[in-house]
């Protein structure tokens, strides 16, 4: 093989389309499986804590009192441990990315509904 | 004799992507000593495993490396399934055994990229990423992740890989393959390839068997190491030989890995032909892991041991690795000695270093 082995690649290189995308102008190649970011319905959810739990990178805070779930994004690994051990399968992966962001705040927020009132115990027989 | 000097290579070189240090004890140009240093990026990840759940805990084995996790995942999946005892079903084996080959073939490809770059040989190195693309998108479509696949889970597989995805898989495959066999050639016969890397950094077998070289860099010494060969996962049933050649030199290492993306692609094809039906996972696990295993897999640098004990509790006791660049830092070091400071970069590049994994 001689010297000029690449020439054939170079010259289709040099006449053919670009390998690379234009973007953001072109959207990026996704997949129905892709892991882009994780998102929640926070209505289903019920605090109890597990996707902080098993959270490997601890970007997950859950309070119960207050009824909030915040990720951040900065954190998040996109792993799908959350996802997979949520009882109530309310957090799910979308093939999206979050976009990027220039200035704080990094953490999503997201504020559940109020509880709903709980049932009165019925009153003893006498 | 000439006045010996000290240069420092590294940790901030152009030409290597993760830090790592040598001084090299130079005599006029020639290397007559080199001293390696390390430990500049550690990130105490063996420790985590005191603080996660050994099922949540495969999230940051397989994140030890960035480039052959997926390896890391299926190595600590396994030596926990040894511990417990778990029966793993035949799918998940073949379905980890398909996605650690092209885990091998991305790799093998971006160190081809970046050996062509360290070379000066722009053209061959945009080319060698563009073909390691559409491995990176099948990977995605597969698993969700390009490089993080996330799929290999204790017991089994997340998430099943249906036939036709595999089919699809398999036929793209087919269709790149002509590419990476002319890459190869490239490789192995372009003068200026052969120029550059013929004759420089040899190792014989005896040298590199003595100072413990493993994967693509004893195989370039005509030792047959090969993890693989112990049958782990699906390679058992797959009819598997290690590529081996000659000569020990740096060129001999870059044609071992070219001669094993074609290989790597003839363990996919057979492996979406054999592949089995049934479940992926052995469903819920109960309890933790009790006792001590150790397990080996052939990652694209070499052999990667991992090491686990537990005490029955959701926690493991203890997370070791060994991983490949370790084992062939004594084998550099020696590679080293006698060549010319400008053929340094291109001896470092050819043991394939991965710092990141090495410290972890």
């Amino acid at each position: 093989m001689g010297l000029f082995t690449m020439t054939k690649r170079a010259l289709a290189n040099v006449i053919g389309k670009p390998a690379t995308l234009m973007y953001p102008v072109k959207p990026a190649k996704q997949f129905e499986r892709s892991r882009g970011m994780l998102e929640i319905t926070i209505e289903d959810c019920i605090y109890c804590g597990l996707c902080s739990r098993h959270c490997p990178a601890d970007a997950i805070v859950v309070s119960k009192d207050d009824r909030t779930w915040q990720v951040d994004r900065l954190r998040c690994i996109i792993c799908a441990q959350c996802v997979d051990v949520c009882p109530k399968t309310c957090l799910r992966l979308v093939p999206e990315y979050k976009k990027s962001v220039a200035e704080p705040p990094f953490v999503d927020f997201f504020q559940g509904p109020p509880a709903p009132p709980k049932p009165e115990k019925k009153a003893k027989e006498e | 004799m000439g006045r010996q000097i000290v240069v420092p290579f590294g940790p901030q070189h152009p030409v290597l992507p993760e830090p790592i240090h040598l001084d090299l004890v130079l005599e006029d140009e020639v290397v007559v000593e080199a001293v390696p240093s390390i430990g500049y990026i550690h990130r105490g990840l063996e420790k985590l495993v005191e603080k996660r759940e050994y099922t949540d805990y495969i999230r940051i084995a397989e994140r030890i490396c960035g480039i052959c996790s997926f390896t890391h995942s299926v190595n600590y999946a396994e030596s926990v399934e040894k511990v417990m005892g778990l029966e793993v079903p035949a799918r998940a084996h073949y379905i980890r055994t398909i996605l650690m080959e092209y885990s091998r073939m991305h790799s093998h490809m971006l160190w081809l990229g970046l050996t062509a770059d360290a070379m000066g040989f722009e053209n061959l190195f945009m080319n060698s990423w563009r073909i390691r693309e559409a491995i990176l998108d099948d990977m995605e479509m597969a698993t969700g992740g390009r490089v993080i696949q996330g799929l290999c889970t204790v017991g089994g597989i997340r998430k099943d890989v249906p036939d036709e995805m595999l089919g699809q898989m398999s036929d793209h495959l087919k269709e790149i393959t002509p590419q990476m066999e002319e890459l190869c050639k490239i490789f192995s016969h372009d003068t200026s390839v052969r120029h550059r890397m013929r004759g420089l950094g040899v190792l014989t077998k005896e040298e590199m068997w003595e100072l413990g070289g493993v994967g693509p860099t004893a195989r370039g010494s005509n030792l047959p190491l090969d993890a693989r060969c112990t049958g782990y996962s699906a390679y058992d049933e797959l009819g598997f030989k290690p590529v081996v050649e000659k000569e020990g030199d740096c060129l001999a290492r870059c044609i071992v890995r070219a001669r094993e993306l074609m290989a790597a692609a003839d363990l996919v094809h057979a492996a979406v032909k054999k592949m089995p039906d049934g479940p992926v996972d052995v469903g819920k696990i109960k309890g933790g892991p009790d006792g001590e295993a150790f397990f080996f897999t052939e990652q694209p640098r070499g052999e990667v041991l991992h090491y686990v004990k537990g005490n029955g509790s959701k926690y493991l006791v203890r997370h070791r690795v060994r991983t490949p660049t370790f084992a062939n830092i004594p084998p550099l070091v020696k590679m080293l000695a006698g060549v010319d400071l400008a053929d340094v970069p291109v001896v470092v590049l050819t043991i394939d270093p991965c710092i990141g994994c090495m410290e972890r």
